[in-house]
């Protein structure tokens, strides 16, 4: 199990905060998104170009590796300060 | 080192003294507050909302103070971040260093505000009179980090 997380616009967008998705063996945040997609255009942001993802709360790239139990968040350029 | 993300108000007054208190043989203290602005890009702010990620936050936060340390002879490092509904000219942020000598003290304080901005997940929704709008990151963030790319980065 991936558990997903969603933060600022994209929480909005995706209309869920977070979600479980049922995940066996390795994969990549890559084809984790592609599988987003295929499921739900409301996840169509996530193909944008400004897109951070933090794999187990480290900002990642789209090729890091991910299994089973990890916590892959997404969410906009960050504006605090 | 002290990160705190927190809804509550913060007292300068009290941050500061117990960064002299624990300053030990240092000669200075930096420290910098970041307030609302009444005004951003699309007109007049009258409130704000700010979501962050609970737990990366502080990760995130902690992580940017250990580069500093890695770069400059810091003592004490005090990081508060509010989070939640704030109101025109409140306090957002909080950073305070001690070193040795003004030098360091000054560029660890900017090198933190500087990275906090760009990688702490933090994320300002302002209220203004066409509504509540995510605030769009900005270049000139971005920009100020290049002056610490010389040497090691923070992911």
């Amino acid at each position: 199990m991936i558990n997903i997380k969603f933060f600022a616009d994209f929480r909005e967008r995706a209309g869920v905060a977070s979600l479980k998705l049922e995940q066996s063996g390795e994969t990549t945040v890559a084809s984790l998104v592609e599988t987003l997609l295929e499921q739900n255009n409301d996840f169509e942001f996530l193909s944008s170009k400004n897109v951070l993802i933090a794999v187990n709360q480290t900002l990642s790239a789209s090729d890091a590796k991910i299994n089973d139990g990890d916590e892959v968040a997404f969410f906009p350029p960050v504006t605090g300060g | 080192m002290m990160i705190k993300v927190q809804s509550a108000d913060f007292c300068v007054g009290e941050e500061y003294s117990r960064l002299r208190q624990n300053a030990d043989s240092d000669g200075a203290i930096v420290t910098f507050t970041g307030l609302v602005r009444d005004f951003n890009q699309d007109g007049s702010v009258s409130s704000m909302f700010i979501e962050h990620y609970p737990g990366m936050t502080e990760k995130s936060l902690m992580k940017i103070c250990s580069e500093a340390r890695m770069r400059w002879e810091l003592g004490q490092i005090s990081v508060i971040h509010r989070i939640g509904h704030l109101t025109a000219s409140e306090q957002i942020v909080f950073v305070g260093v001690t070193a040795k000598h003004r030098k360091e003290a000054f560029e660890g304080a900017q090198f933190i505000m500087d990275y906090l901005k760009n990688s702490a997940p933090l994320w300002k929704k302002e209220g203004t009179l066409s509504g509540m709008k995510w605030v769009d990151s900005k270049t000139s963030d971005e920009q100020a980090l290049t002056r610490w790319y010389e040497d090691k980065q923070v992911s």
